[in-house]
């Protein structure tokens, strides 16, 4: 399963963001092999439309699942027309890779 | 002659200000009024518009015409604002990113996407005191895009010889004020004498550079905040067409719906005065 994270920088170690549509980076995450890779924001240096901008990049990348702080209205209407599945990242997430940990043990919130 | 009355930090005075110009010289010439703060318009609490007209402001969306499109993404990619997105065979449209440019109509291999009117507020007319002939747009509650009202609200009465045009411009320095300021002759500039009133004037004043419009001071509550004002005044090199002193009746009065020249008349003279400035100051290069 692919699982997109926003965080603030571009490593698994790195802070989590808990904006969708202009955070700074948008880390691919495959649950099946453990690999990942990190992307610019195409949103993050919008005018406007930053939502709708990140959301057609996540749907883009294929991703199955989007954790963030929370998500615009233009945002979670792209998301779900395209069945992405948006979580919110619990209270105690800092990090990109603890963000990745509480979704395999399923513990992010809804 | 258009003139249009800025500020930068909002409640400077800029209605104050255009309200009581637009009394004062309707004895000199047909003068018009456009209230261009769709967001939040008052001028017609002090001009007391009867309005007669009311017409719908609108941009044009696209709608995508499910049986012809392909899905390629082109109107997607053309899209400079980000209202559509592709998901699989479905383009979404965002109304209210839309600024209307019409660019994915244009660039549809398929002649898939027709423009259907979306109305994001309204444009009223009607005669005001003195006779003058009030404008005003007013966008609708929860529709984001103030610019397209303020364009078409604009577009309602060009320029003719014998008139004079004041637009009100909404407060701050972002694209509405940018709309507001287009095509016109002169910016009168409303500030106080306050570290924030300051840093919005060098911002408006940033901003008029880059459009080559002349401007000219009015110090608003002068005598209140401190001298920093008057020493940035000296180093751009502006005029300083009026000052209107601080004064507790005058705000009362403002408060209740009267105008400075109904307040204090000697203005009607001043304000006319201050007209002959900018004349001299455009000396005699007016749409």
């Amino acid at each position: 399963m692919k699982l997109m994270i926003s965080a603030q920088n571009s490593l698994l170690e790195s802070q989590v963001d808990r904006r969708f549509g202009r955070c700074t980076w948008l880390i691919l995450f495959d649950t099946e092999t453990d690999q990942w890779e990190a992307f610019q924001n195409p949103g993050a240096s919008q005018s406007g439309g930053a939502g709708v901008a990140a959301a057609q990049f996540v749907v883009d990348k294929k991703a199955d699942v989007v954790c963030s702080g929370d998500f615009g209205p233009n945002a979670s209407r792209a998301f779900q027309a395209a069945n992405v599945e948006m979580r919110h990242f619990a209270e105690n997430i800092s990090t990109v890779q603890e963000a990745i940990d509480h979704f395999k043990q399923d513990m992010l919130l809804k | 002659m258009q003139i249009a009355v800025a500020s930068g930090k909002g409640g400077t005075g800029k209605t104050t200000i255009a309200t009581s110009l637009a009394l004062s010289l309707a004895s000199l010439a047909k003068v018009r009024y456009f209230d261009c703060d769709v967001e939040a318009p008052n001028g017609h609490l002090f001009l007391k518009p009867e309005f007669t007209e009311s017409t719908p402001a609108v941009i044009r969306i696209p709608q995508i015409q499910t049986e012809k499109c392909t899905a390629c993404g082109r109107c997607v990619e053309v899209c400079e604002f980000h209202a559509l997105a592709k998901v699989g065979k479905n383009i979404l449209v965002f109304p209210q990113l839309c600024h209307g440019c019409g660019s994915c109509t244009w660039n549809c291999p398929e002649n898939a996407i027709v423009e259907v009117p979306n109305p994001i507020g309204t444009i009223e007319r009607g005669m005001a005191l003195e006779n003058i002939e009030f404008f005003r747009g007013l966008l609708t509650i929860s529709e984001p895009m103030p610019t397209p009202i303020i364009r078409q609200l604009k577009k309602r009465m060009q320029p003719q010889p014998n008139t004079i045009n004041i637009y009100d411009a909404p407060p701050g320095a972002s694209c509405s004020v940018v709309e507001t300021l287009r095509g016109v002759d002169f910016a009168l500039l409303v500030t106080e004498p306050t570290p924030f009133g300051l840093h919005d004037l060098k911002q408006m004043l940033g901003i008029l550079a880059d459009m080559h419009i002349p401007s000219g001071i009015v110090i608003n509550r002068d005598g209140i905040g401190d001298d920093s004002l008057e020493e940035t005044l000296r180093e751009y090199n502006i005029p300083v067409l009026l000052r209107v002193p601080f004064d507790r009746k005058l705000a009362e009065n403002l408060a209740a719906g009267r105008t400075l020249v109904d307040v204090y008349p000697e203005y009607g003279g001043i304000l006319r005065e201050l007209y002959q400035q900018i004349t001299e100051i455009m000396g005699g290069k007016t749409k």
